[in-house]
Parts: C-alpha cells; structure tokens; sequence
C-alpha cells in the first residue's frame, strides 16, 4: 500500500513539475532555446505573488488573474529585448545571454526580497485534504495536476491545429523559410515564449501556495524542467507531461526508501533515460 | 515589352556583409512573363533572388514592386504584398506533414484560399501523389514530390510573382519535365516569374526573356527564342574564354 500512496504522491509531484516543464517543452523542446533563467523568473514570479497578496486582498484566484498577465508581458519582453537579437542556429548565445539573466535576477531578488524563505498565506486550500481508502490525498496537489494536464492538453492542441502552432513549428523548423513562406519568425517567438512564461505565472503561485520560495530556488525548478523535457522526448508536449510524471513518481519513490534519496532517485532515473533512450519516451519518429 | 513592370530592380548591389557579390543589376519583369537568370555556380544568382525577397539587404529604391519602392522589405511582408519564392534545396518544414507545410502559407497568404486562384484541391489536381501523401511527414516524400510541396507551398501564398530558385536541381528527367508542365499554368493564373536555373535549355524553353549573370553582373539579355547558343556561351563563361 505504500508503493501505491508513493506512486499517487508522485503522481500529484509530477503535476507541480509539468507546469515547471510545459513552458521549457515550448521554449527549449520547439524553438531550441536554452533559457536558463526559467526558473530563476518563476521564482520572481512567486515572490511579486507574495509581496502582492501581502498589499491586494484579492484571494488566490485573483492573485492568479493579476500575476499571469505580469508573467505573460515578462516572457514578451524576454523575447522581444533578448532572446530575439541572440537566437539562431547556433544554441549558445542564447544560453549566454539567458545564464547572464539567470545571475543578474538572482542578485536582483536577493536585493528585494532578501533570502528569506516565504510562501503565500496559508489560505486552507493548502492543508485541506481527502481520504481515498486508507490514502490522504491533498486537495492543492490535485488542482495543480488538474490544471497542468489541461495546460498540456490546450498547449498541445494549439501546437497541432491552430495558425499560431503551425507558424511557430515552421519557424523552428527553418526560420528563413518560414519567413519566405509568410511567417514572422520574431513575432510568433515572441508570443511563445509570452505563452511558455504565461505558464509559468500559474507554476508560481501555485509553488507560493505548496511550499517556500527564496531567490536562489529557481536552479533546481530549472533541472527539474529540463528533465522532464528530456526524458519525455524534445518537441512533444505531451512527453514533457509524462516526463514530469516520471521524475515525480521516481522521487517519490526514492524518498519512501530513503528520505534523503528523493531528488536524487530523480536524477538517476534521468540519466537512465539520457543512457537507453536518449531521445526521450515520446520523441517524434525521425 | 511595354508598361510599367511589376517588379524591376534597379542598379542593384549586394552581398554577404563587406563581400560584395551583385553589381548593379538591372532587371524588368512584366505580367504573366517568365523571365530566366542563367549562370554558372556563384554568380550571384541566388543572392540576387534573396535581395530582391529582402533576405539580404538592399536600399528601398533597389527593388520595385507594382509601382512601389520595396527594397529590404522583410520577406514575410513581401509574402503577404504578393511575392512568394521557392527556394533552393526545398526548404520544407521537417517535422511536419505535407498538408502542414502547405497550410502555413495558406495561414498567411496574400489572400484567402478560396478567394485565391490556388487552391489544395487544385494542386492535388495538377500533383495527384500530393493527395495520396497529404498525411505524411514530409521527410518521408521523395525529392521530387518533395520539390511538388515546394512549389505548391509557394503558389498556396497568392503571389502575383513567384521567384524559383534552381528547381531542377537534383531531379530526374521525369520529374522536372512534371514540374516544368504547370509553369503555363502558374502564368495564365496571372502569376509573373523569375526563373533561375543552370540548365541552359530548360531555362530558353520555358522562358519569354532571358538575363545571364557572371561574377554578379548581367552579361546578356533578350527574348530567349532570339539568343544564339555562341551568345549564352560567350555570357556565360566569358567572353575571353568563349573565344577557345
């Protein structure tokens, strides 16, 4: 019974990690590019939530309403003002760059905010939980998988069948030829990457809400994003769900075995992946 | 050919950052004409082309298109003003079906496809192995029905002038004698195009005017049924080498 509560736990994990990872499978899985800044901005986003709901009584919904646009306009300017002038064929100036952003954010927040741990306010949605036979099953942990597999469910359609997923693959595909072709290639990234931090806002609140944040967290949402995306295979959106189901549900596992084994159970479970099916779990067929 | 063309280029310069590789071109390309630009590799053919669809950059009044001033115009929006281009080496979008590839010219096309001369069905008429491989990736098509993509690609985009770049290139007889056949359609549509090809008598045959390039300037020009073999030759490769 407790490999099956360890697996729901996981399950539930995962569903935190996919919203982590939704954005980068948008980001690093389609456009190629490396932000490693990722989660240092979802970490920014986390700490405006918990300075906002200190100053606006607007609840957590609200604090949803009034932070994914900030994130949106956040992941335009990214773009539009960075990203757009570095990215091309070659991956590194904007790994560059984005490691650059990374740092400079980091110190930023350290300044703000200091490295005190914080969190949002515990609003009973947070500790509220049910019983499934003899499992307790938190109530937040099942609306953040909730809502990461409609996400990924929208973000994939979007991807599929709309004007806008199939100019964005063009582009990643060959961006000169998507331009002789109608696209504009700088517009559509930059509305992509304004979609993948969009994302992210939600991720932010709702990682206030389960746990603490302080400045220098975003590294580890940042590798828990990029394995996701990689285990579950570049390009696809609905690998980086089941990515992030995987790595959740390992590190569930390892920590029922050993507390202090969790994330690295992850890892390891990663690195497997990496050495037997390097092209992730659900990678397109080439 | 009298009026005013639809595209023109005048004393058009380019290249690649300081490498100067076009020198003064002078073009004029009338409606529903054809107009050839032969030359030997690296003469500048396919920058020429991509200096006209503001892929590399040239001052406004280089370029001319139905009466405007569009030199360095970003290729998207030369797209949506009516020039479209199939490019050297296909260029088509991995990972994504044939239908795919040709919706995202439809999505942002000078015009609607029903209000558009061409249409998917049209050119499931005119390349019916399109039809049977609409669902397939496009990496799985062979380099002939991938160049039939390319072009209908290109055409799903309304242009009113279509520049194609070395169509032939690695194709068999066959297929290029295919691909060559709706070139008569493509301009009873009303469509004007610029033609650049190696292959000499491909080019004369489905060419009105012909333009040779070397080393980035126009050698020769005239109507192609009126140029004597001696003449490409020389223009060619150079006079000084012609003689021998």
């Amino acid at each position: 019974m407790q490999w099956l509560d360890a697996i729901i736990q996981g399950i539930l994990l995962g569903g935190m990690y996919a919203q982590y990872a939704l954005g980068m499978a948008l980001m690093f899985g389609v456009m190629r590019i490396v932000n490693i800044a990722h989660g240092d901005v979802m970490i920014l986003l986390s700490l405006i939530a918990v300075s906002l709901a200190g100053v606006l009584p607007v609840g957590n919904i609200g604090l949803i309403v009034v932070i994914v646009p900030i994130a949106v306009a956040i992941g335009w300017a990214l773009q539009t003002f960075i990203l757009n002038r570095v990215v091309g064929a070659d991956p590194l100036p904007s790994l560059i760059a984005t490691f650059g952003l990374s740092i400079a954010l980091q110190n930023l927040m350290l300044e703000i905010w200091s490295a005190d741990t914080r969190s949002l306010p515990n609003s009973g949605i947070a500790s509220e939980s049910f019983q499934i036979g003899s499992i307790y099953v938190g109530l937040l942990p099942v609306i953040v998988l909730v809502c990461a597999f409609v996400l990924t469910g929208g973000l994939d359609a979007v991807m599929r069948y709309t004007r806008f997923g199939r100019g964005l693959r063009a582009a990643a595909a060959d961006t000169e030829a998507a331009a002789m072709t109608g696209v504009d290639p700088k517009r559509i990234y930059a509305t992509a990457t304004a979609i993948a931090v969009g994302i992210l806002g939600l991720a932010a609140v709702f990682a206030a809400l389960r746990a603490t944040v302080s400045p220098s967290d975003g590294s580890a949402q940042l590798i828990y994003a990029f394995e996701a995306v990689i285990i579950g295979g570049m390009g696809s959106i609905w690998g980086a769900f089941l990515g992030s189901m995987v790595l959740g549900i390992a590190q569930a596992i390892g920590l029922r075995i050993d507390p202090g084994l969790g994330i690295l159970f992850g890892h390891l479970v990663f690195l497997l992946v990496l050495a037997t099916r390097p092209e992730g779990i659900m990678a397109r067929k080439k | 050919m009298t009026g005013t063309p639809i595209l023109s280029t005048h004393a058009l310069t380019g290249g690649y950052g300081d490498f100067q590789a076009l020198f003064g071109i002078d073009m004029e390309l009338h409606e529903g004409e054809v107009i050839s630009l032969i030359g030997a590799n690296g003469a500048g053919k396919s920058t020429y082309l991509k200096s006209i669809f503001g892929l590399l950059p040239v001052q406004p009044e280089m370029v001319r298109y139905d009466g405007q001033a569009v030199g360095g115009t970003p290729a998207h929006r030369m797209v949506r003003r009516g020039i479209a281009m199939v490019p050297e080496g296909r260029r088509l979008f991995v990972g994504m079906t044939v239908e795919e590839n040709m919706l995202v010219a439809i999505d942002n096309a000078r015009l609607p496809e029903a209000e558009g001369h061409w249409t998917r069905e049209r050119l499931f008429e005119l390349f019916p192995i399109l039809r049977e491989k609409r669902r397939q990736p496009i990496e799985d098509l062979s380099g002939g029905q991938q160049q039939m993509v390319a072009i209908s690609r290109a055409l799903l985009c309304q242009p009113r002038v279509l520049l194609c770049d070395e169509i032939s290139l690695g194709l068999a007889p066959k297929v290029i004698r295919e691909i060559y056949a709706i070139l008569p359609e493509i301009t009873a549509a009303g469509t004007s195009i610029v033609l650049v090809e190696q292959d000499v008598s491909l080019a004369r045959e489905a060419s009105n005017r012909l333009y040779c390039m070397l080393e980035g300037r126009i050698t020769l020009t005239g109507a192609s049924s009126d140029i004597s073999r001696d003449a490409i030759a020389a223009a060619y490769f150079g006079a000084s080498d012609a003689v021998a």
